[in-house]
C-alpha cells in the first residue's frame, strides 16, 4: 500500500529542512543564487514583503508564471504563498506541484474568520504564529510546519524575537503543568486540548518551528537559532541587501554554526549595507501584517 | 559503548540521534572536522543534499569524511544516500563517492508525490514503514553492492562492505531495526580493527 499526503510525510518534509535557510525569490535567477548559496528551499513570490509593504493595495498569490519559472530553475523544494483562507489559491499552487504552501499574513487575507483546513490537502502547509494558542490552532487545522510571524518586510528582528520567546515560554509552561491543568490552559490560550497534550508529552511542538519576519543579518539568523528556532526564513533581507550572494551565504553559515561567534564575526565582515529597516512603532496598526490571522 | 556521529550541518539530526541512542549506542552531532576523531561510525542524515554539500565544501569536510569512511562504517539516508553515491544521474560530479551505484535525485516526483510504503529489507525484516520524502532511488549498482530492499522494482536500500544507505527515512519512525542493523555493522567493524 502506497500512501501519499500522510501526516508523517508532510511533517517529515519540514524536518528535513531543519538547520537551514529558506529564501524569498522573485525569479529563476534569484532562485539559482539562493540554491547555490546553500538555501534548503526557496519561496517563490511576485514581490518580497518590503516591496509588498511599499506597493500597498491587495497582495495576492504570485503569478503562476513566476512559480513555474522557479520550479523549473532549481532542484531544492519550492514554496509559495496563498492568502489566508483562500481555498482556490492553495489548490492552484498544489496542482502546480509546489512543495509547500505558506498560508501567509504577508498577503492580504481572503477570509477574516477562517483559515484553510490544511489537513484536507496532499501538499503540506506552513503558517505563522505569535503565540502558542495561534500555533496550536494552526496545527489543529493541519499545518505541518510553523514559523514566527515577526513583522515581515521590516528588517527588524524585534517581533520575531518576541514571538519566539513567547512560544518557547508557553511550551515550557505547558510541559511543567500537570495534566489536570491543561484543559483550562487550552481555554486560556484558545488552543486545541489534544495539541497541548501532545506538546506536554513530547516536551516540544509536534511540528518544526522556523523563525521569520525581520531577519536581516547573519547575526539575526544565529540569534533566532539560539532562541530555539529550527531554521530561518529570510524574506526581503537577502535580495534587498547590497550584495545578495554574499549575504545569502553568510546567513546560511551563521544558521548552521549559530554558536560559533568567531565565525559569525568573520562572515559578517564586508557584507555591505543590509536592507534598510523600519522601526515597528512607526507602523500604524493597520500596517502590521502580524495582526492578520485568527 | 560505541560512539556514532550524525553529520549535523543541516537536516534531520535529532531524529537520528534518538534512533541511535534507542539502538544502544552513544550519539554525537558532528559539526566540525575534529569531532570525527573518536567516532566508531557516522550517519549522514536526510536534508537537502545541495545545501549540505555547500557546507561540506565550505569547511573542507570532503577529504576528512572520505578518510573516515576508508575504515569506518557510514550510513546515509535520503540526502545522505546521494552524498554516498559514486554517480548521480544528470550530474557530472558526485560527492563522497563511497558506494558503487548511480542514483537519481527527487526520483519519485515532488512533495505531493512523497509517500509511505511497507518494505521488506533483507537481513533487517518485513513490514518496515518506508517514509519517502522527495526521495532519490538507486538506478543501478555495481557487483560489490548488496541490494537490501526494493519498492516497485526500484532499489531503495543497499549495502556495500561497511557502507549502508536508504532512500527513505527510518529516523522518522519508531522502528529502529535499520539503525540496530547499522549499530551491529559498527560493532563488527570495531572488532575487526581491534
Amino acid at each position: 500500500m502506497l500512501k501519499t499526503g500522510t501526516e508523517r510525510v508532510k511533517r517529515g518534509m519540514a524536518e528535513m529542512q531543519k538547520g537551514g535557510v529558506i529564501m524569498d525569490v522573485i525569479n529563476a535567477e534569484q532562485a539559482r543564487i539562493a540554491e547555490e548559496a546553500g538555501a534548503v528551499a526557496v519561496m517563490a513570490l511576485e514581490r518580497v514583503p518590503s516591496d509588498i509593504r511599499a506597493a500597498g493595495g491587495v497582495a495576492r498569490m504570485a503569478d503562476p508564471t513566476i512559480v513555474e519559472e522557479v520550479l523549473n530553475a532549481v532542484s531544492i523544494p519550492v514554496m509559495a504563498k496563498a492568502r489566508i483562507g483562500h481555498i482556490v489559491e492553495a489548490r492552484v499552487l498544489e496542482a502546480m506541484g509546489v512543495d509547500y504552501i505558506d498560508e501567509s499574513e504577508v498577503l492580504t487575507p481572503a477570509d477574516e474568520v477562517f483559515h484553510l483546513l490544511k489537513s484536507d490537502y496532499t501538499v503540506p502547509f506552513v503558517c505563522g504564529a505569535r503565540d502558542l494558542g495561534e500555533a496550536s490552532r494552526r496545527i489543529g487545522e493541519g499545518a505541518s510546519m510553523l514559523r514566527t510571524k515577526g513583522e515581515p518586510g521590516t528588517g527588524n528582528i524585534v517581533e520575531a524575537v518576541r514571538h519566539m520567546r513567547m512560544i518557547q515560554g508557553q511550551i515550557r509552561k505547558v510541559v511543567a503543568m500537570s495534566e489536570d491543568e491543561l484543559m483550562t490552559e487550552a481555554k486560556n490560550l484558545g488552543a486545541p486540548f489534544e495539541v497541548l497534550l501532545q506538546i506536554k508529552k513530547a516536551g516540544k511542538l509536534p511540528v518544526v518551528n522556523f523563525a521569520a519576519g525581520g531577519i536581516a543579518t547573519p547575526a539575526d539568523a544565529a540569534l533566532m537559532m539560539q532562541l530555539g528556532a529550527d531554521g530561518v526564513f529570510v524574506g526581503s533581507g537577502i535580495f534587498k541587501s547590497e550584495s545578495p550572494e554574499k549575504f545569502a551565504r553568510a546567513i546560511v553559515e551563521a544558521t548552521t554554526h549559530y554558536q560559533d561567534y568567531k565565525l559569525i564575526a568573520e562572515l559578517s565582515k564586508g557584507l555591505g549595507t543590509p536592507m534598510k529597516g523600519i522601526d515597528i512603532s512607526t507602523l500604524a496598526p493597520g500596517e502590521r501584517m502580524q495582526e492578520r490571522g485568527w | 559503548m560505541l560512539k556514532i556521529g550524525v553529520l549535523a550541518l543541516q537536516g534531520a539530526v535529532r531524529e537520528h540521534v534518538r534512533a541511535i541512542e534507542a539502538s544502544g549506542a552513544e550519539a554525537v552531532a558532528v559539526k566540525r572536522i575534529e569531532e570525527l576523531e573518536d567516532l566508531d561510525g557516522l550517519v549522514m542524515p536526510g536534508g537537502e543534499s545541495t545545501a549540505m554539500r555547500r557546507l561540506i565544501d565550505k569547511y573542507s569536510f570532503l577529504e576528512p569524511l572520505k578518510e573516515f569512511a576508508k575504515n569506518k562504517p557510514v550510513f546515509g539516508t535520503c540526502a545522505g544516500l546521494i552524498l554516498m553515491a559514486k554517480r548521480i544521474q544528470g550530474q557530472d560530479t558526485a560527492h563522497l563517492e563511497l558506494i558503487d551505484m548511480t542514483v537519481e535525485r527527487n526520483a519519485f516526483g515532488r512533495q505531493v508525490d512523497s509517500f509511505e510504503a511497507d518494505l521488506m529489507i533483507h537481513g533487517v525484516g518485513e513490514d518496515f514503514t518506508g517514509v519517502f520524502i522527495r526521495a532519490p532511488f538507486i538506478v543501478e549498482v555495481g557487483p560489490e553492492v548488496e541490494i537490501l530492499s526494493k519498492h516497485n522494482d526500484r532499489i531503495v536500500a543497499a549495502k556495500q562492505g561497511h557502507f549502508l544507505c536508504a532512500a527513505f527515512h527510518p529516523e522518522l519512525t519508531d522502528d529502529y531495526r535499520l539503525h540496530q542493523f547499522f549499530v551491529k555493522m559498527v560493532q563488527s567493524s570495531k572488532e575487526v580493527v581491534a
